[in-house]
């Protein structure tokens, strides 16, 4: 769980990166999506980059769940009788929304891929082989892009706790301070990943990128 | 202080079990929660009722023998066991619903009552050193550094209440497990056994079938002695370091 998590905490920050080159206009950003094509070559086959990257993130992702699952199961097995009151007294919102948290995120990445990778789906029936104007297309749609600020809210809070979960599990916080250190890297990774994405659609609803 | 109690009764482990409602009135202040129970059994015992079983012992807040789910939260609105509850945490009026540990590994035995033994099945799976018997060492041969020493006392005030376990919304022990760990792993007496105990402990922990630890902290939030959370890393470190050995 811990370890394929921080897999996916490294995948999000390239990934908000490279979209954060919509800022930079049309040709940069349709460059840098060309350019992850060609990554690695001629060491890497064409679309090689993309498709160790695709693999990896599939692994992660059935260990993630499979992680989640189990987990889950136990928590059912170890509490059969409910409590009739039961207050959660220490526990931030976010970490109780992890399990459908986690499920919302992955009907949005469903969405997502169909989206913009493998359906390519235009909402506003335009064209999809340009990148970019997919990618203005799709946010020009105020639903669309209220849509993915709200996946991204339920990933910052994903995050909130998924990182220094993972960094307890992993027992690097032994002690009262690195404890408060890795609250606060997690606090900070979750607003620096759902404000990083969310700055691109926001734009492009607003019209500074068009 | 006049309130209104609504209070999980099961006559054996094998009942379904349900709430019942009571009054009790001319409760004080400064009233234990037990006494106000006590006050209570003593109606029902005039009532010509049974009363209600509730476990306790010492009563002064060491022993780790009184549970009781308060209002939703292990040993009540307070950080202390239930016996050091007052009633002056609570207004007249108030209505309080009392449950018992929920835990799958913990089988309520009666009413309020649940066994505990699986905390000392994992004990008993490398919770302890073992030392030839004879007269006892010289208190000095065996030096413990200072902030050692410190943290194994933190972490051995955990009296095995089960009020983390009670908490946890995966019904984990692992508050309770990593504070064992972390009290033997601090002294160089529980040195030998570290990595053994650490991968045994664990597993009797999964067998007794407590939930996975998902890190969100309600059970340092309900322990009395206010264990903190870093015994849980201390626990994954020291089983990951234990895989690494080979154990």
């Amino acid at each position: 769980m811990a370890v394929s998590g921080l897999a996916f905490v490294g995948f999000v920050l390239g990934h908000m990166y490279g979209n954060l080159k919509a800022l930079s206009g049309h040709d940069t950003f349709n460059e840098y999506a060309h350019h992850l094509r060609e990554l690695g070559e001629p060491l890497l086959p064409h679309m090689g980059f993309i498709w160790i990257m695709r693999v990896g993130l599939l692994l992660a992702l059935i260990i993630h769940v499979a992680a989640a699952i189990e987990l889950t199961r136990r928590a059912r097995n170890a509490r059969p009788v409910k409590y009739v009151v039961k207050k959660h007294t220490g526990a931030i919102p976010a970490s109780r929304l992890m399990r459908w948290g986690g499920l919302t995120l992955f009907l949005f990445i469903v969405w997502h891929l169909v989206n913009f990778t493998f359906g390519k789906v235009n909402v506003q029936g335009g064209e999809t082989d340009d990148p970019y104007n997919l990618l203005v297309d799709t946010f020009d749609v105020w639903w669309m892009t209220l849509i993915y600020l709200a996946a991204m809210a339920m990933l910052g809070a994903h995050l909130h706790h998924g990182v220094w979960s993972s960094l307890q599990t992993l027992g690097l916080t032994s002690t009262a301070a690195s404890r408060a250190r890795a609250k606060t890297i997690s606090f900070a990774i979750a607003i620096v990943i759902a404000g990083g994405f969310s700055i691109v659609p926001i734009a492009v609803l607003t019209g500074i990128i068009d | 202080m006049n309130l209104t109690l609504k209070i999980w009764r099961q006559t054996d482990s094998q009942d379904k079990g349900k709430i019942h409602t009571y009054q009790v009135s001319g409760i004080s202040q400064d009233m234990s929660f037990l006494e106000m129970l006590d006050v209570l059994n003593e109606q029902l015992n005039e009532m010509g009722e049974e009363p209600i079983a509730f476990d306790s012992d010492c009563r002064e807040g060491i022993c780790g023998m009184c549970s009781l789910m308060i209002n939703g939260e292990p040993h009540g609105p307070e950080v202390t066991t239930t016996c050091q509850l007052h009633m002056r945490s609570f207004k007249d009026g108030d209505t309080i619903t009392i449950e018992p540990w929920r835990s799958g590994a913990f089988p309520v035995l009666k009413d309020l009552c649940v066994d505990r033994s699986a905390f000392d099945r994992i004990i008993q799976s490398g919770g302890y050193i073992s030392a030839n018997t004879g007269s006892a060492p010289e208190a000095n041969s065996v030096p413990v550094p200072r902030d050692n020493a410190v943290r194994a006392f933190n972490v051995a005030t955990c009296i095995g209440c089960g009020a983390c376990v009670a908490a946890c919304p995966n019904g984990s022990a692992s508050l309770f497990l990593g504070a064992k760990i972390t009290h033997l792993g601090e002294l160089p007496q529980g040195q030998p056994e570290r990595w053994s105990r650490v991968v045994d402990m664990a597993a009797q922990h999964d067998h007794e079938g407590f939930g996975g630890c998902t890190n969100i902290g309600e059970c340092t939030a309900a322990c009395p002695k206010e264990i903190p959370l870093d015994v849980i890393s201390q626990l994954n470190k020291d089983l990951r370091t234990a895989m690494r050995h080979g154990h």
